[in-house]
């Protein structure tokens, strides 16, 4: 079998497993799904309130200017999940069967990754769903969500990585706010509940930098059929995503160090 | 072929943070199809030896090849010729039996096609049929290891490593797996790499045995051969009147080099020669008219050749340097007491 | 041998409390995420909510202040979190069951295992309670009022660290303890904890915060800071933290009793 056929089969053998595993699972499913279900319930119907304050210019509505949000959420934790169960699985040995078996370890990380990412198709899809029930508009055409969906995906396997080296490095589950933290800080620091001009102070100094407030406004673009900040978008995932193999690379290379 | 299926290890040290050289330059050389028994107690080094011998860890210095490759240098290519069986097994608690070979399977990079037919082959072999569809974390502990050596054997790996495969196991799955040891060595040829804490198992089982103790080989050879190295054997006799124990001494003391007993009231004697001289000791006590309540002829065991290196027995001897008196373990296979010969 | 038992009770508490809080500590990493999480929330949302207090009817001009309660619940959330993950990790490396076969009673297994939720409890409300004040805000009920609100932040610690020790007993799992805790977060999201209720605009969501017993928890420690002394508000928030605990309490105990029956 060639070297790629084998990573491949690697991949998919350990995305199969953690697909197997969070669906056969409830307390490991149920919360990666509910939590971007609650998330958006509370953003959309608690804050709503704020869309009548002066200058707020969002047009397809406060729903759907959270559903963005979101979005980018639920695929940002869902990588973030993920990592949790890597780092479960250094914890508790398992992960020396992979390592052990797989003679491309990058596949291992790959196959976490795919899971990830169905993970993060399915959770959006429910999502989504209950957004429609809710009555949330949606402006975008087919090709504006699709735009959205790739958006979400490369997020979700951005923080799979980002995840996944600190899982590598660390090799315990008391390393899962050290994975968390950043990605809720960095993501809270973009302009979650208003448009960016309605932030204050130094979070909207902090904001304007963060290539999260591009991958958002991008998505509320998709949402309300009005596409914008996507080359933008697109090169801080490259860039983001480069930075991130990177630093997985550099988890596996000390996870083997360790043995 | 025999580059294929070797194992071959030079000047090997494996230090960890903290300066504790767990591996403290060990040279050894495995030939194709040999079982080698690595014989050791706790804290030895046994463990590190197999993860940096299975690329789990890099080693701090030297040179160590498996199948022919540097394990250093050539991770992949060594993993896809071994199998391996830690001593701690590494099984996911949410997968049932078949989903591990079927995930193993995938790792390994089978075809899918042999891949379900591979795994119940297996799964028969180490008699989990049954338990097949149950998740691991119901299996019991024997349960668990013999699924972990299935999940080592899937991909027929040429080299096995084997990490005290047999700790908790009951005798009935012990001799069962020795018995699968044997065949896969002798019948297709599979090199066996195995650690163990049992005189025993290594005795019956290797080929050639290696006693490492605090991370450096004391002792190198073929059972028989480190025996003999150490060890002639010795006759223990326990009269029937203690009051006669110094003529029993002067009537044995012929045969050979008196050394102290274990028990208080007995005497102990290394024979010059072999156990054949065992009825002309009868004989000679007879003429002296000693009576006796029990003898006993103690051929030399591995605990002897350990003792011998190292000035302590094998049981007991993680406990630490200088206590050579360790009465036997309770319930341990090995039929005879130890006899002290220092 | 069960008087003997029970008298040394106490003792028993202290050496696991002891052993939970050492645990703690010997992790700085532990401490230092909840510690600093909620107050950078706090930051971000008193940025990014800012907005909201140019609504007319709001009931401060800062949304600093109008926030200050949501860092202390977060610590309690932390907290019983932090609780539930060591209590998991015990039942998943054998630890639980090593404990079992001493004499140690279930209670005081239960109450050890708080001890240490209630001691980062402690550590973070002093905390938020001296940074709010750096940052400006201001405790409207005065020096007194901060006790108080420190002994309110306590309880409320208590009766989440008796939730995360059902959960762990429950699932028997980190995972599923860290799982469970941003959905509890969640919890929190769906109170009054950042908007007033009165001005929430669905119908439906005024009505889960008004049923979210987290609303008069959150409205309890806010009164102290925005409006004052209001007996009712202290109360409710009171009365509700001791409710939450005998019910989470009793489950625990049902709970570990399954799992050392099962295990
Ligand atoms: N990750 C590690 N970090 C530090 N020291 C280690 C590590 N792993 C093993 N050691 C130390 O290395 C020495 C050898 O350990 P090893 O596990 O190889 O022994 P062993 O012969 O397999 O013992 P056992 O029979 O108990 O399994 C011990 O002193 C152990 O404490
Ligand atoms: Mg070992």
């Amino acid at each position: 079998m060639s070297a790629l056929a084998r990573t491949r089969s690697v991949a998919l053998a350990v995305a199969w497993r953690s697909i197997h595993n969070a669906f056969s699972n409830k307390a490991i499913l149920l919360p990666s799904l509910l939590f971007p279900l609650f998330f958006f319930i509370a953003f959309a119907g608690g804050l709503s309130g704020i869309r009548n304050a002066p200058d707020f210019d969002y047009r397809s509505g406060y729903t759907t200017f959270q559903f963005a949000f979101i979005c980018i959420q639920a695929s940002a934790f869902g990588g973030v999940f993920t990592g949790f169960a890597i780092a479960a699985d250094f914890e508790f040995g398992f992960a020396r069967r992979l390592l052990l078996a797989a003679p491309n370890r990058a596949g291992i990380v790959i196959g976490y990754m795919l899971s990830a990412m169905v993970r993060a198709v399915f959770v959006l899809t429910v999502v989504f769903c209950a957004g429609l029930v809710s009555g949330m508009r949606v402006d975008g055409s087919l090709g504006h969500l699709l735009g959205l969906l790739a958006l979400a995906l490369a997020v979700s396997a951005t923080a799979t990585l980002w995840a996944a080296g600190i899982a590598m490095r660390l090799r315990t589950m008391q390393a899962g706010p050290v994975m968390q933290m950043p990605v809720f800080i960095a993501l809270f620091l973009a302009p979650v509940f208003v448009p960016l001009h309605l932030v204050a102070g130094w979070v909207h100094d902090v904001a304007r930098y963060n290539p999260f407030t591009a991958l958002l406004e991008a998505a509320r673009g998709f949402m309300a059929g009005e596409p914008t900040k996507i080359g933008l978008s697109a090169a801080c995932l490259a860039a983001l995503f480069a930075l991130t193999v990177l630093w997985a690379r550099g988890g596996l290379r000390s996870a083997e160090r360790a043995g | 072929m025999s580059e294929e299926r070797g194992i071959d290890v030079q000047g090997l040290v494996r230090e960890f943070k903290g300066g504790v050289r767990a591996v403290d330059g060990i040279d050894l050389h495995v030939d194709a199809g040999e079982i080698y028994g690595f014989l050791g107690p706790n804290g030895a080094g046994k463990s590190t030896t197999v993860k940096v011998l299975t690329t789990l860890l890099p080693p701090s210095a030297g040179q160590a090849t498996v199948a022919g490759h540097d394990v250093a240098r050539e991770g992949a290519k060594v993993r896809a010729a071994i199998g391996v069986a830690l001593q701690d097994v590494a099984l996911d608690p949410m997968l049932t039996g078949r989903e591990h070979m079927r995930l193993q399977g995938g790792l390994q990079g089978i075809p899918r096609a042999e891949r379900g037919k591979r795994g119940d082959e297996l799964l028969e072999r180490v008699g989990l049929t049954d338990a097949a569809d149950r998740k691991s974390k119901t299996y019991s502990g024997g349960m668990k290891r013999r699924l972990d050596l299935a999940l080592a054997l899937l991909h027929n790996p040429r080299i096995l490593f084997l990490d005290e495969p047999t700790t908790g196991l009951d005798v009935q799955s012990r001799t069962a797996l020795w018995e699968e040891v044997e065949r896969l060595a002798r019948q297709e040829g599979t090199t066996v790499f195995l650690t163990t804490q049992y005189l025993e198992e290594a005795d019956v089982l290797a080929d050639r045995v290696g006693i490492i103790d605090r991370g450096t080989i004391v002792a190198e050879g073929t059972p028989a051969q480190l025996k003999a190295q150490v060890a002639k054997p010795t006759v223990e006799l326990v009269p029937r009147d203690s009051g006669q124990c110094a003529a029993a001494g002067a009537a044995l003391e012929p045969f050979g080099e008196l050394i102290s007993a274990r028990q208080a009231g007995s005497i102990a004697v290394r024979l010059d020669s072999g156990a054949d001289q065992l009825a002309a000791i009868v004989r000679a006590l007879d003429q002296a008219d000693i009576a006796f309540a029990n003898l006993a002829l103690h051929e030399p065991t591995l605990d002897d050749v350990f003792l011998a290196k190292t000035g302590r027995s094998l049981e007991g001897a993680a406990d630490g340097p200088g206590d050579g008196e360790v009465p036997p373990a309770p319930g341990r296979s090995r039929g005879e007491p130890a006899v002290t010969t220092s | 041998m069960t008087a003997l038992v029970h008298s040394a009770w106490p003792a028993q508490v202290g050496l696991l409390s002891g052993r939970a809080i050492k645990r703690i500590l010997r992790n700085p990493a532990q401490m230092i995420f909840p510690i600093a999480f909620p107050l950078v929330l706090l930051a971000v949302n008193a940025a990014g909510l800012d907005a909201a207090t140019r609504l007319p009817g709001f009931p401060t001009a800062s949304y600093l202040d109008f926030a200050l309660a949501v860092p202390f619940m977060q610590g309690a959330l932390f907290a019983a979190l932090n609780g539930g993950q060591d209590l998991a990790r015990d039942i998943e490396g054998g630890f639980l069951d090593r404990l079992a076969m001493t004499p140690i009673g279930g209670a005081a297994l239960l109450a050890g295992q708080l001890g240490g939720a209630l001691f980062m409890g402690l550590v973070s409300a002093i905390l938020y309670l001296v940074v709010g004040i750096a940052f400006g805000a201001g405790i409207a009920s005065g020096a007194g009022g901060a006790l108080v609100l420190v002994l309110l932040a306590l309880a409320i610690s208590f009766a989440f660290a008796c939730f995360g020790t059902f959960v762990a007993l429950r699932a028997g799992t980190g995972e599923a303890v860290q799982g469970f805790f941003p959905l509890f977060f969640v919890l929190l999201f769906l109170s009054s904890a950042f908007f007033p209720r009165d001005l929430i605009e669905q119908e439906w969501f005024r009505i889960i915060a008004t049923y979210n017993p987290v609303s008069y928890m959150v409205e309890g420690i806010r009164s102290l800071v925005i409006s004052g002394w209001d007996g009712q508000a202290l109360a409710q928030a009171f009365a509700i933290a001791a409710i939450a605990t005998v019910g989470f309490l009793a489950l625990s105990a049902r709970a570990l009793r399954t799992r050392l029956v099962r295990t």
